[in-house]
C-alpha cells in the first residue's frame, strides 16, 4: 500500500517532518447539475431518496498526490477503444489480486458511457503512470481514487458520441441521448424516437472529437446507473479461472524459456561465505548456475536478498539443483533475533512512557485519580502474506531491453527499480501484470522481478521464469510487523471513562525505507492508533522503540490489525469489569454524534488519514456508531444463547470506511472454537459493486478467523521457523466462519466511495475474542489465539 | 519411458520418473491451469484427477502415473460445461481464482463418488484445499448446487 512511502520515508529521515493533510480547494472543479437528474417522469413514479438524485459533484482525494496521480485517466482515448463492429475495449490498470477491480472499475467507464457490458472486452494494461495514472494496487486505494476519474473517462465518450451523432443527423446535441450501445435521437419532447445509431457507427467520428473539458461533463444520477450498485455483472475472469485458462504469473510462456529457483539467506543481511554447486550440476536438466549478489546496505527497500540461482529445463529441475546446493552463510548481526525474547523486551518497554504521539488532556493526572482502572497487553506475532499463488516472475532481458512479466501490484515502481538495476533507460524496459493469485501486500515489493531479471541478464539474455517454492515465500516475505499493544483506562466512580492510554511497540515498515529509528511513523499511526474515535477526555497513545531484524512489510489492513485488536478487546474488557453490555459500552465510548476535530483532539501535526484530504474523509462518528448498531440488530445481539456460546463485537473506521462486525462463537466440547455465524455492517459511502463488496469481506473474516486462531511467523536464530502450510496454518474449510453476512450501508449524498480490500479484516479477530470471552469467560489476548480454548 | 494418458491424449515421458505430475503437466505438457502452491500436498492447489480420483500433482509422480488416465481442469470438460464449472460461476465463487482449478477438480471427484453429499461429506472431502481468499461459503455452497446436475 505504501509504495509512495519511499519519498515520504526519506522527507521524514532527512527533515524530520511528514507530509501534512493535503486540503484542496474544490472550487476549481466547478459543478454542473445532471441533465437528467429533475426529470418529471422519475418523480411521478417513485419518491427517490437525495442520494439516488445526485450526480457526481467533483472533490479531491489522496489520488492526485499518489506518484504519476492520475496521468491521463480521464482521456477516453487512453482508456477506452471502439471497433468499427461496435466493441469496446476497456482499459484496466490496477492489478487484479482478487478484489474485483478488474471488473469494478472498467464497469464505471461502461455504465458512464452508456456501453452495453456484453460487448466490453478488457485489456491490463502494462506498467506505465505517466499514462494510466498511479498503479500501486494497494491501501485500499483503486475505487477511492480512481471513480472520478474513471466517471470523467466515461462521460467524455457518452458526450463524444453524442456530439458525433447530432453532427451526422445535423442536429443540436442535446437531442441525442446515449443508451444501451447506441445514441438515440429525441423529438422535441425530449422523447426518444426510433431513430439510433449504433456506438461502432459513431466511433470513427466520436474519436476524433476533443476531449470535453472536465466542467463540462454530465454525469449519470445514481437511479440511471445500468452496472454500478447492481451487482449483476460477474467477474471477468471467471469463465477462464474455472476452466484453466486464466493467466497467472508462473503460466506465461515464451520460447525457449528457463526455469530457475533461488537459494537466499535464512537471516536478513547473510551473505555467501562459500559455496559447492556440484551436487546441483549433476541434477539432471540443471543447466545454470549464478550468484546473484544482495543488497546488504540498509535501508534495503526492495533490493535483492541475494543467494545463488539454478537454471534448469524444469522448474522441479531447478528446484532439486537449489535444494543440492551446499552453501556455508555468514549470516550478520540479525541472527540473534528470537521471538520468545523479543516478545519480552517489547512488553518490558510498552511498560514504560514512550514518544508521546497524541496528547489530549492529562492522562497521568486522570490515571491517578481514578476510582477504577483497566490495564491489558495484547500480542501479535508476525504475518506472512501467504498468497496461494507464491512469487514468480518471467523476465528477458536482451538486447538492452528487458520485458517482464509477473504478478505484481506495483508494476510502474518495478519498472522503474528494474530500469535502475540493470542501467536501461525506464522506455526499454516493459512490464507485463498477469492475474495474481492473490496478493495482500506481498506483491507491491518487486524483490522478485529485480531477482529473475538479474538472472536473464547473466544468461545473456534468454528468457526465464524465477519460481519462489511455498517456503521461499514463507521464509522470505516482508512480514506484518511484530507487536504489543498496551491498554490502560481510567474510570471514574460512575464507570465513565477519564483516561484512555494507548501504548504500541512494534518494529517499523518505515524501517525498510530509512534508516531504523525503531519509532514508527505517521501512515502507521493513522492506522487505529492516534485516530481511535473516543469521547475520553484525556488520551494518551506513546510509541515504544522497537528496532527491526528482518523485512518489515505491509500486509492487508496493516498497523489496523493488531491496534484494533487490543483496542476492542480493551473494550470489551472493560465492560465486563464495569458491569456494562459491550456494545453499549462501545457506543458510550464512541460518544455523541459529531465529526471529529484531529487539532481539538490532540492529533499529530501530520496526522495521516490514509493519504485523503480530511474535509473530505473526515471521521464521522454518527456513521460508526450506525454500523455498530447495525451489526448488532442482524446478530439479534441480547439474545439468549446455549452454553458455550458468546457474541461479541468490534468496529473500526479505516480507509474511510466504517465496519462493525459481530461474531457468533461456538465452543465444541473438546475446546474448539467454531464461528457458526459472523455479521458485517459497513458503510463505505457511494459503492459500485455490491457483489464484491460481499466477496471481499465473507473472505476477511476467514482470513480474520486465519491470524486470529492459527497464524504466525517466529524467528529462531534469525530465521522463519514455518516453512509452508503444513506449519504456517490458516483456517480450512474444516473451520471457516460458516454463514457471512454482509449488509451494505445505502450511502448518503456526498459520502464519496471508500476502501473495501482492507478494512473489513481487522475487526473480526478482536470480536471473535470478545464472543470466546462471552461464551467461556476466558479472555485471549495474544494472536494467534490456538485452535482450542484450553 | 513412461506411457500416460492425459486429458484423452496418450503420451509419453523419457526424463525422472520420479518427477511430479505437476511440474510435467506444466513445464512439459503445457498445461498450465494446474497450479504450484506448496509442493507438499497440503494446500490442493493442483488437484488433478488420476484414474477419476483427485490427487495432489505434486506429489504424484510420473511412474505412479505409468498407464494411468491422467485429467486436469483443462480436460474435466471440452467446453467448460461440467455441472461443478457451472455452479462456480453461477455463485461467483471465485476472488483471485488460483486455487480454484484445484477446487473444482476435487468437486468434481467428490461428486462423481457421492452424487447427494452432505454439508459434513463436501466439508470433509474439501478440507485439503486452501483458499487463502476465503471463498469457503461460497465454494460449499456451489458443491451443493452442482450436486443436483451430477
Amino acid at each position: 500500500m505504501l509504495h509512495y512511502l519511499e519519498k515520504e520515508a526519506h522527507k521524514i529521515a532527512e527533515t524530520g517532518e511528514a507530509p501534512r493533510i493535503i486540503i484542496e480547494n474544490v472550487s476549481r472543479r466547478k459543478f454542473l447539475g445532471g441533465a437528467l437528474a429533475a426529470s418529471g417522469f422519475v418523480l411521478a413514479v417513485r419518491v427517490p431518496d437525495a442520494a439516488a438524485l445526485e450526480p457526481l459533484k467533483p472533490y479531491p482525494t489522496g489520488g492526485e498526490g499518489m506518484p504519476h496521480g492520475y496521468g491521463k485517466a480521464s482521456d477516453p482515448h487512453v482508456y477506452v477503444a471502439i471497433d468499427k463492429d461496435g466493441a469496446v475495449t476497456i482499459v484496466t490498470h490496477r492489478a487484479e489480486m482478487g478484489t474485483g477491480v478488474r471488473t469494478s472499475l472498467p464497469m464505471i467507464i461502461a455504465d458512464e458511457m452508456e456501453a452495453d457490458w456484453s460487448q466490453v472486452k478488457i485489456v491490463q494494461a502494462p506498467g506505465d503512470e505517466p499514462l494510466y495514472g498511479n498503479q500501486d494496487t494497494d491501501g485500499s486505494r483503486s475505487m477511492r481514487h480512481f471513480i472520478q476519474p474513471m466517471r470523467e473517462c466515461g462521460a467524455a465518450m457518452r458526450q463524444m458520441l453524442e456530439t458525433a451523432a447530432a453532427a451526422k443527423w445535423g442536429v443540436d446535441v442535446a437531442l441525442c441521448r446515449a443508451k444501451a450501445h447506441h445514441v438515440v435521437l429525441l423529438d422535441k419532447a425530449k422523447k426518444e424516437t426510433d431513430k439510433k445509431l449504433g456506438f461502432g457507427e459513431l466511433a470513427e467520428a466520436a474519436m476524433a472529437l476533443p476531449v470535453p473539458a472536465r466542467d463540462t461533463l454530465l454525469f449519470k444520477t445514481p437511479d440511471e446507473f445500468t452496472l454500478m450498485r447492481k451487482g449483476e455483472v460477474k467477474i471477468t475472469d471467471l469463465r477462464d479461472i474455472t476452466m484453466g485458462k486464466a493467466i497467472y504469473g508462473a503460466d506465461v510462456r515464451l520460447p525457449g524459456m528457463k526455469f530457475a529457483a533461488m537459494a537466499r539467506p535464512d537471516v536478513l543481511g547473510g551473505k555467501i561465505k562459500s559455496y559447492d554447486a556440484t551436487a546441483a550440476k549433476a541434477v539432471p536438466g540443471v543447466e545454470g548456475i549464478y550468484e546473484i549478489e544482495g543488497v546488504y546496505d540498509v535501508p534495503r527497500k526492495f533490493g535483492q536478498l541475494g543467494g545463488i540461482a539454478v537454471v534448469a529445463n524444469t522448474t522441479f529441475a531447478a528446484i532439486q539443483g537449489r535444494d543440492a546446493l551446499q552453501i556455508e552463510w555468514d549470516d550478520g548481526p540479525n541472527a540473534s533475533y528470537e521471538t520468545v525474547a523479543y516478545f519480552k523486551a517489547m512488553s518490558e518497554t510498552a511498560a514504560k512512557p514512550g514518544k508521546v504521539i497524541r496528547k489530549q488532556g492529562d492522562f497521568d493526572k486522570a490515571f491517578e485519580g481514578a476510582k477504577s482502572t483497566f490495564t491489558g497487553e495484547y500480542h501479535m506475532q508476525h504475518l506472512v502474506q501467504a498468497p496461494m499463488e507464491p512469487l514468480v516472475c518471467v523476465a528477458q532481458i536482451k538486447d538492452g531491453k528487458a520485458e517482464v512479466w509477473a504478478p505484481v501490484q506495483s508494476p510502474y515502481g518495478a519498472r522503474e527499480d528494474i530500469a535502475k538495476v540493470l542501467k536501461l533507460p525506464i522506455e526499454n524496459v516493459t512490464v507485463h501484470v498477469t492475474l495474481l493469485g492473490g496478493g495482500f501486500g506481498r506483491k507491491s515489493k518487486w524483490d522478485f522481478m529485480i531477482e529473475a531479471a538479474l538472472i536473464s541478464e547473466k544468461m545473456g539474455g534468454a528468457p526465464v521464469l524465477l519460481q519462489w517454492t511455498r517456503e521461499d515465500d514463507t521464509r522470505h516475505a516482508f512480514y506484518h510487523t511484530v507487536s504489543v499493544e498496551r491498554i490502560d483506562m481510567a474510570f471514574d466512580g460512575g464507570g465513565k471513562v477519564t483516561g484512555f492510554r494507548h501504548r504500541t511497540v512494534a518494529p517499523s515498515i518505515l524501517s525498510t525505507f530509512a534508516p531504523d529509528s525503531g519509532y514508527q511513523f505517521p501512515i502507521e499511526y493513522g492506522m487505529g492508533f492516534v485516530n481511535t474515535p473516543f469521547d475520553v477526555p484525556n488520551i494518551l497513545c506513546e510509541n515504544g522503540q522497537a528496532m527491526a531484524h528482518t523485512r518489515i512489510g505491509w500486509y492487508r489492513s496493516v498497523s489496523n490489525i493488531p491496534r484494533l485488536f487490543a483496542v476492542q478487546s480493551a473494550v470489551c474488557e472493560a465492560a465486563h469489569q464495569l458491569g456494562k453490555d459491550p456494545k453499549e459500552f462501545l457506543l458510550e465510548l464512541i460518544g455523541p454524534d459529531r465529526t471529529i476535530d484531529p487539532k481539538a483532539s490532540g492529533y499529530p501535526e501530520d496526522f495521516w488519514n490514509y493519504g485523503d484530504p480530511y474535509p473530505e474523509f473526515p471521521i464521522e462518528t454518527a456513521r460508526l456508531k450506525n454500523v455498530v448498531r447495525l451489526a448488532a440488530e442482524k446478530a439479534g445481539w441480547g439474545k439468549e444463547l446455549p452454553k458455550g456460546q458468546g457474541l461479541g463485537i468490534a468496529a473500526h473506521r479505516a480507509w474511510g470506511t466504517y465496519v462493525a462486525t459481530v461474531v457468533h462463537t461456538e465452543i465444541k466440547e473438546d475446546g474448539t472454537i467454531t464461528v457458526p455465524h459472523a455479521v458485517t455492517a459497513l458503510d463505505c459511502g457511494f459503492y459500485v459493486n455490491p457483489e464484491r463488496i460481499r466477496s471481499q469481506i465473507e473472505g476477511a473474516a476467514v482470513m480474520g478467523m486465519s491470524h486470529a486462531l492459527y497464524s504466525g511467523i517466529t524467528f529462531k536464530n534469525g530465521a522463519v521457523e514455518q516453512s509452508n502450510f503444513s506449519d504456517y496454518n490458516i483456517a480450512t474449510m474444516r473451520n471457516f466462519p460458516k454463514k457471512v453476512d454482509v449488509h451494505i450501508v445505502e450511502p448518503k449524498p456526498g459520502q464519496h466511495a471508500c476502501g473495501i480490500g482492507e478494512p473489513g479484516l481487522p475487526p473480526f479477530a478482536p470480536a471473535l475474542a470478545n464472543a470466546i470471552f462471552a461464551a467461556t469467560g476466558k479472555r485471549l489476548r495474544n494472536m494467534p489465539m490456538g485452535e482450542k480454548v484450553v | 519411458m513412461a506411457t500416460l494418458t492425459v486429458n484423452g491424449e496418450s503420451r509419453t515421458f523419457d526424463g525422472d520418473p520420479g518427477t511430479p505430475l505437476l511440474w510435467y503437466l506444466r513445464d512439459v505438457a503445457g498445461l498450465t491451469g494446474t497450479k504450484y502452491g506448496c509442493g507438499q500436498g497440503v494446500c490442493g492447489a493442483c488437484t488433478i484427477h488420476l484414474d477419476g480420483v483427485a490427487v495432489r500433482a505434486c506429489i504424484t509422480t510420473i511412474d505412479m502415473a505409468e498407464g494411468k488416465s491422467v485429467t486436469t481442469i483443462e480436460g474435466l470438460s471440452t467446453d467448460g460445461e461440467h455441472a461443478v464449472q457451472k455452479a462456480w460461476r453461477e455463485l461467483s465463487v471465485p476472488q483471485c481464482g488460483f486455487c480454484q482449478a484445484g477446487q473444482i477438480m476435487q468437486a468434481a471427484s467428490l461428486l462423481a463418488k457421492n452424487n447427494a453429499p452432505s454439508d459434513q461429506d463436501i466439508v470433509e472431502d474439501m478440507s485439503g484445499n486452501l483458499c487463502r481468499c476465503g471463498c469457503y461459503q461460497r465454494i460449499h455452497a456451489a458443491v451443493r448446487l452442482a450436486a443436483g446436475g451430477v
